[in-house]
């Protein structure tokens, strides 16, 4: 069913090379195929207790007291964990790259945010004895009223789902309630279309459903540290994530994994990690936390459903003048990923198209549902379906045959983007021709004619349009919603140093020159020891290595920016920066 | 009552790895003293082939056959620091970080096996196949394992080396969303041919044809697996998949496998896929990554070829046969479009 | 709590082991006898990927009492090489490229095994059939369905 056209971009490639482009067996296969490969839970301890979680049977509601007593007199149960034995109880995932506010529980302690909120853990010798204890706890839940609708969450009033961001939404920069995507003049572009079109899209919340379900075996090791087996799907970001939930040096946890049954996006979030790790450190035992098929489904953070509203303004000819998408990420009760998601989503908008007015307006909205996160495609699937869906109503309403508008308007090295970044390396217009043929679906002459490489970056399709700003949606005023633009930014404006662009010196030369990395790190310039030959070694001492790099070593990278938001809580180590801070 | 064939398309792109940075990637290799490699990642296989991507890559900037690289992965104790397994960024991000690590450990390779034949490390080629020779002069060669036995036992060298892949984190803007998002794009088209029962409003996908461009391609078997796999999901995702039917009304959601749908083996639909390769001029030998991207188009040529098929626009996700048959009813009807060409080209 | 012992040939050795009354085969295999080829995916007979064969049938391991299996042959797929050289369904998993994550292909392998026991030249709806209980969740099954009726096709299949 794979076929390769190396004939297109052939001029870009050198298909000169060994092993590249080979399809050689996979390195894992043979274990796959006689069962011998180790997943997580694969791996056998001595006296492995089992951690089950009590979790929320409320949407939303006030926890007024939890009992465990009895929980904690049952057969078999050897620990019972609440909140307050978790030693830093509020996190959020990307505060590993320094992005919002520590906003999440590992165990809720005041107030639970969603159905399926873990409460209280239970470790015991069995499963089957956790299972049976934790019907044993006692919690006493006030209901509050929910909200599920991500509109209905925004409205002034609305239930406070997350009192770390008490409007209901992600706040951008300390200035929004929503990131902002500002590109020419929308408003006066739809007003000179000779058409537009609108339409509201909703993507479905999705689960992952790997075939393996989260979870983490914890155990302690020699020299008062702990082998994590793993599911995570980022290995430094689960140990990360447990180090600072558990105020843990980050050298005192081994993780172990990389061999995940299948992710989707659903093993980023450390669902399990911190609450093994923490049974071990308790129990001095080694603790099997596994999700069971209904906790993965129903409390194992699902892709977020998304609503858009996309509108357009098209001429009869088919070109697009302008898009405006505005749209909501439901978050569900915690930030997890979805702040991160709605800036791809932003970076994305309007698709690889070449429109010279764009903006959007994408919301991270809490509702007291399961919190979401990444999932395959994230930030990016759904409104691919809806702006695709909606470049169908385009061509319906101009009359036009659907691949030929998308030809039209495709973007083409050279075009500048609505992120104000020039686009390279497109090859839209190619994979909508080469489609086009295999399914014998007939294109005019002008689209079969047409190329990336070509016309890109003609007139205005290279240039930064003048732009209209506003100031709408600021932090705790949504009365600020609906304010007029501020002001016109001239044409060419931009605000964001360009990033250092990653360098590939010789990717075309094939193997025998490989390729050059921008942070590649030269070997070190100081001669080595050289003591004592050897004793086994009757040679002289050896030379002094005369190997060094072929280039110079690249400058220092750039300080990271400072950091948007001002961060709360504990400690923390950071994967990203490497240090300790406030 | 009767079955309605419709087709449609889509047409995406993909950004590559995390869009604003702040994203590295490291990788340590180290020769045995028989020159076989070992690859040390903390990145993590969760079926897309990291383990596999890497070593092709680590073999072909070593210069080195296949079979003489194993790639160790995930350990926190031996593989260095690397984000994880999400955004499409393993092949680039990763793949880059190896090629710099390789890259370092055949330059002390090369120059170990330039001592041992008394010539310049700069004239020596690696053959691919565990020799290396002067350039011109195939009979002027040593052996890969010659080479790191000297290097181990007489000349004291580590044939090692260590890379990272690192673009720097980077601001957006409040205003405008300026940002430095990613440098490498994939692009795809997809034609989807569904049929649609009016009776009972079930969707069934006939066949669909694409075309991927994804920089270079590492590994064509493996690209097909996503491809495949993830046109899949793409289908599941378009017409059965959804913990809440009613969202955001959160009831009446699956609990497990008998309630939360998905096609099966018998549900599967004959897929054609053309493969472009346009380098990723940042990428790993230009390869891009297509491991998210491949349900993407899916979704909206499936929406649009039931459009085609009877008049319906289905803006909400899972495709129901029921919200189908409300449309029907709703519009009178069904409402059969022109069709859009003639049969697949591709058997 | 009382223990039953429980004796039963595992992939042609012979294992004894003490199980709970209630413990499931899947439990006793893993955690018992240290046989991690079935995978937990469900625990309720959805998935599949917990397959095993006991007297040459195929069984969800997760739904089958340890102590049902007193006396009976147990196969995983741990025991479908034959010493060194794989099992012709393992070769042709391999040269379809049909695993991904790899975590369905113990029981997906066991499920085609016992078909092809069966019916040496399966049609395609055969082996439909004979795997829509395992769930994978990467391939698209396509990979897996042209794998086993190649291994179908192939002369050392009748040995399955």
């Amino acid at each position: 069913m794979l076929e390769m056209r190396k004939d297109l971009f052939a001029d870009e490639r050198d298909d000169n090379l060994n092993e590249v482009g080979k399809g050689s067996q996979r390195q894992d296969m043979p274990g796959h195929v006689t069962a011998r490969t180790r997943f997580f839970d694969d791996h056998a301890f001595d006296g492995l207790l089992h951690l089950k979680v009590v979790r929320s049977p409320h949407a939303h509601a006030r926890i007024r007291s939890i009992d465990i007593a009895a929980a904690a007199r049952a057969p078999g149960v050897k620990r019972v964990l609440r909140g307050a034995d978790v030693p830093v109880n509020k996190n959020t995932l990307l505060s590993l790259i320094n992005f919002g506010k520590d906003d999440e529980p590992t165990l809720a302690v005041s107030k639970v945010c969603y159905k399926g909120e873990p409460v209280v853990a239970i470790i015991a010798d069995t499963e089957a004895q956790a299972h049976a204890a934790r019907k044993l706890v006692r919690v006493e839940y006030e209901p509050l009223k929910p909200v599920f609708d991500v509109e209905e969450a925004l409205k002034p009033g609305a239930p406070v789902v997350n009192e770390t961001y008490p409007g209901n939404y992600f706040e951008y920069h300390e200035r929004f309630d929503h990131q902002k995507l500002r590109f020419g003049d929308v408003d006066a572009a739809f007003a000179r279309a000779d058409q537009v079109v609108e339409a509201r899209y909703q993507m479905s919340p999705i689960e992952h459903a790997p075939t393996e379900t989260n979870g983490t075996i914890a155990a302690p090791e020699h020299n008062d540290r702990y082998v994590v087996h793993s599911c995570a799907q980022g290995l430094f970001f689960s140990l990360g994530t447990t180090a600072k939930i558990l105020n843990l040096e980050s050298n005192r946890l081994h993780f172990i994994g990389g061999t995940v049954g299948g992710g989707f996006g659903g093993k980023v979030d450390s669902l399990t990690e911190p609450l093994a790790v923490l049974g071990a450190m308790l129990t001095g035992r080694p603790v099997r936390y596994v999700l069971d098929r209904e906790e993965e489904m129903l409390t194992g953070s699902p892709r977020g459903a998304e609503r858009i509203y996309v509108k357009d303004g098209v001429m009869r000819d088919g070109r697009i003048v302008a898009r405006h998408i505005r749209s909501y990420f439901d978050a569900g009760a915690y930030t997890r990923l979805s702040s991160y998601a709605a800036i791809k989503c932003t970076a994305h908008i309007p698709g690889p198209y070449s429109i010279p007015n764009v903006s959007s307006d994408v919301y991270v909205a809490y509702t007291n549902r399961c919190p979401s996160t990444a999932m395959r495609g994230f930030g990016v699937t759904a409104v691919d379906f809806a702006i695709e869906v909606h470049m169908d109503r385009v061509a319906e309403a101009v009359n036009m045959d659907p691949m030929e508008l998308r030809i039209l308007n495709a973007y083409r090295d050279g075009d500048m983007k609505a992120h104000r970044r020039v686009a390279k390396n497109t090859a839209l217009i190619e994979c909508v021709q080469v489609a086009a043929e295999k399914a014998g679906w007939p294109l005019s002459d002008t689209a079969r004619r047409q190329t990336s490489v070509a016309s890109g970056g003609a007139g205005e399709r290279g240039q930064i349009p003048a732009t209209v700003i506003d100031q709408r949606g600021q932090i705790g005023r949504p009365d600020t919603r609906t304010g007029g633009p501020t002001q016109t930014l001239p044409a060419g404006t931009t605000r964001i140093a360009l990033s250092k662009e990653p360098v590939m010196e010789g990717a075309r030369d094939g193997r025998a020159a490989p390729t050059q990395v921008p942070r590649y790190e030269p070997a070190p310039r100081h001669e080595p020891a050289r003591a004592q030959p050897p004793a086994y070694a009757p040679q002289p001492a050896p030379p002094a290595p005369s190997y060094q790099p072929a280039s110079p070593p690249p400058a220092p990278p750039a300080p990271a920016p400072s950091p948007a938001h001002t961060q709360h809580g504990a400690v923390r180590f950071s994967s990203v920066f490497g240090t300790r801070r406030r | 009552m009767a079955l309605y064939e419709g087709r449609g398309m889509a047409s995406v792109n993909y950004p590559i790895g995390m869009n604003l940075g702040g994203d590295p990637s490291q990788a340590l290799i180290h020769s045995n003293p028989d020159g076989k490699f070992t690859v040390a990642l903390s990145a993590i296989d969760l079926g897309q082939g990291m383990k596999q991507v890497s070593r092709q890559i680590a073999a072909e900037t070593l210069g080195v056959p296949i079979e003489d690289v194993y790639v160790d992965t995930a350990d926190s104790d031996t593989g260095p620091h690397d984000m994880g397994s999400f955004a499409s960024r393993g092949t680039h991000r990763m793949g880059n970080a190896v090629i710099a690590a390789a890259r370092e450990a055949r330059g002390v390779l090369l120059e170990a096996a330039a001592e041992e034949l008394e010539v310049s490390a700069d004239d020596l080629v690696t053959d691919g196949r565990g020799n290396i020779h002067v350039r011109g002069a195939p009979s002027r060669s040593i052996t890969v394992k010659a080479t790191a036995l000297a290097a181990q036992f007489k000349q004291g060298r580590t044939i090692a080396g260590r890379g990272i892949f690192l673009i720097p984190l980077s601001a957006v803007d409040a205003e405008t969303g300026e940002m430095n998002p990613n440098t490498a794009f994939a692009h795809a088209c997809l034609v989807a041919d569904v049929s649609v029962d009016d009776e009972t409003g079930e969707v069934t996908v006939l066949r669909m044809t694409s075309a991927y461009e994804l920089g270079r391609v590492i590994n064509p078997r493996m690209v097909e697996q996503q491809l495949a796999g993830g046109a899949w999901m793409g289908i599941s995702h378009a017409l059965y998949e959804t913990p809440e039917p009613y969202y955001p009304d959160p009831e009446h959601g699956p609990r497990d496998f008998n309630e939360y749908l998905m096609p099966g083996p018998g549900d599967i639909a004959p897929y054609h896929v053309t493969v472009l390769e346009r380098p990723a001029p940042d990428g790993p030998f230009g390869g891009k990554g297509p491991g998210e991207m491949c349900a993407n188009p899916v979704l909206p040529a499936i929406a649009n070829a039931i459009y085609n098929a009877v008049g319906v626009r289905v803006d909400e996700l899972p495709m129901t046969p029921e919200k189908i048959l409300r449309g029907i009813k709703a519009n009178g009807g069904v409402r059969p479009q022109p069709r859009r060409g003639g049969p697949a080209n591709w058997r | 709590m009382a223990k039953h012992p429980v004796q039963f040939r595992l992939n042609g050795s012979d294992r004894a082991t003490f199980v709970d009354g209630a413990e499931n085969l899947l439990n006793t295999l893993r955690r018992g006898l240290g046989d991690f080829a079935p995978k937990y995916g469900c625990g309720q007979g959805t998935c599949g990927v917990c397959t095993v064969l006991v007297d040459g049938e195929p069984h969800l391991s997760c739904l089958t009492l340890a102590v049902a299996c007193e006396g009976r042959h147990v196969e995983t797929a741990s025991g479908m090489a034959d010493g060194p050289d794989f099992h012709p369904l393992q070769a042709a998993f391999m040269d379809h490229f049909a695993a991904q994550c790899g975590f369905c292909t113990p029981g997906m392998l066991t499920a085609a095994r016992a078909l092809l026991a069966k019916n040496p030249n399966p049609t395609r709806d055969e082996v439909v059939e004979a795997i829509s209980g395992n769930i994978c969740r990467c391939t698209g099954y396509e990979p897996i369905i042209a794998a086993i009726l190649a291994a179908a096709g192939s002369s050392g299949a009748r040995r399955a």
